[in-house]
């Protein structure tokens, strides 16, 4: 039981990374990704947002979207899935509106530490993406916790990497027409490919 | 005034690209260009969405209260996605499969978004509307050659037909695996931008 979620853990951080082996949360992770310190700050806000998301997401499709959901209700043949972006959307907003109220009154240092990128969460498509693929796959309600987890971990682990990579970057001498954001790419693409070591893992 | 709905129209697609000079919209372009046909639909749908989004918010522009115009945004754009959605899954069941959860991804799409808040807030509605078209078109522009080269090198096929007869099955071309992973897309992309910058000397980013 314990290793389904573990292996699932381990398949939502490595195998499937978000950001390099899924190209999800592509705009921020090459805009935001200049400085260690930031990519650092937006990944723990990525991982919260995705942890509290998409169970919640999960709660509301198994609940009230799928078909025949509503037969608590009394109204067994209404399917409302067509309903499920704009509602994930709008959960996304509010949930990333929420979190920023509680954390400028409560936690007002990780708050300041994050800045702009609390709100910025909400158009990051790795969030919805994750939401997406949760009902895709039909994940139950503890696989999504860990799915949700999971890949936060995972897009934090490659926009910290690529931060990295960039900071060690200014010591190169990089052909003047890639300066920037062509060669942030061609990083990003060869983090890709070594991304894809993982891919061959059976778990 | 015509002189002006075309430097709206053909300044996205040429000076300002979305993809390769305001690096927006960037996930899509990278997951569903393996092949030229979902390019190809999911240009159409972003030139859709895009469009209308613009033309929605900038007919109400005057009366959305600053403090809630990103949800408001959201909602637009998001009813066209569904709209968009809903049509691919019932004209194209085969090529929704393959997109995925790509469509509803338009939402989060940051060219959309960007050109609400940029442009549409601020113009009105038929300057708007252009602004959307151009910005679609510049970047189906980029969708159509990434998925052209991928799928060409990458399989030996274009929109499915075989263009050059590959070596497993009795031809000639050896093709490139590397083309079809996703990988690929990145160089693509930085191989593009550095070609477009190297005769728009004025795009070279200074650090």
């Amino acid at each position: 039981m314990l290793e389904q979620y573990l292996s699932l853990f381990i398949k939502s951080i490595f195998i499937e990374n978000m950001a390099l082996a899924l190209f999800l949360g592509m705009c921020t992770f090459l805009a935001v990704s200049k400085k260690v310190e930031t990519a650092v700050g937006l990944g723990v806000a990525v991982v919260i947002v995705q942890t509290i998301t998409i169970p919640v997401n999960n709660l509301i499709y198994t609940n009230i979207l799928k078909e025949g959901a509503l037969s608590w209700a009394g109204l067994p043949d209404i399917d409302l899935t067509f309903l499920g972006l704009i509602t994930y959307i709008g959960v996304i907003a509010a949930i990333v509106q929420i979190l920023e109220m509680v954390l400028d009154k409560h936690f007002p240092k990780l708050y300041n530490a994050l800045g702009i990128f609390l709100p910025l969460i909400t158009v990051n498509c790795a969030i919805l993406g994750g939401s997406l693929f949760m009902v895709e796959r039909d994940y139950n309600f503890p696989q999504s916790i860990v799915y949700g987890l999971g890949s936060g971990i995972g897009w934090a682990l490659a926009i910290i990497g690529l931060a990295g990579i960039r900071e060690k970057m200014k010591y190169s001498n990089v052909p003047k027409g890639l300066r920037g954001l062509g060669i942030t790419f061609i990083v990003a693409g060869l983090m890709a490919v070594a991304f894809m070591l993982f891919s061959g893992i059976q778990l | 005034m015509l002189v002006k709905i075309k430097r709206t129209l053909l300044d996205p697609v040429f000076n300002n690209n979305p993809i390769t000079f305001q690096v927006l919209g960037i996930c899509s372009a990278l997951a569903v260009t393996s092949k030229l046909e979902t390019a190809i639909v999911m240009s159409i749908a972003v030139i859709f969405v895009v469009s209308f989004s613009n033309l929605s918010v900038s007919l109400i522009r005057d009366y959305i209260p600053t403090s809630i115009r990103i949800i408001v945004e959201m909602t637009i754009i998001a009813s066209f996605v569904i709209i968009a959605d809903q049509l691919i899954k019932a004209f194209f069941f085969e090529i929704s499969k393959q997109l995925s959860v790509y469509v509803g991804l338009i939402i989060t799409n940051c060219i959309i978004l960007g050109r609400a808040e940029a442009f549409a807030l601020k113009n009105p509605p038929l300057q708007s509307f252009i602004d959307g078209i151009g910005n679609g078109i510049g970047y189906t522009l980029i969708l159509i050659v990434l998925a052209f080269f991928r799928e060409l090198f990458g399989a030996g096929k274009l929109l499915g037909y075989t263009i050059l007869p590959l070596n497993t099955e009795g031809g000639w071309f050896i093709p490139n695996g590397l083309l079809l992973l996703p990988a690929s897309a990145f160089f693509l992309i930085g191989f593009i931008i550095w070609i477009i910058r190297t005769f728009k000397k004025e795009q070279v980013e200074e650090d």
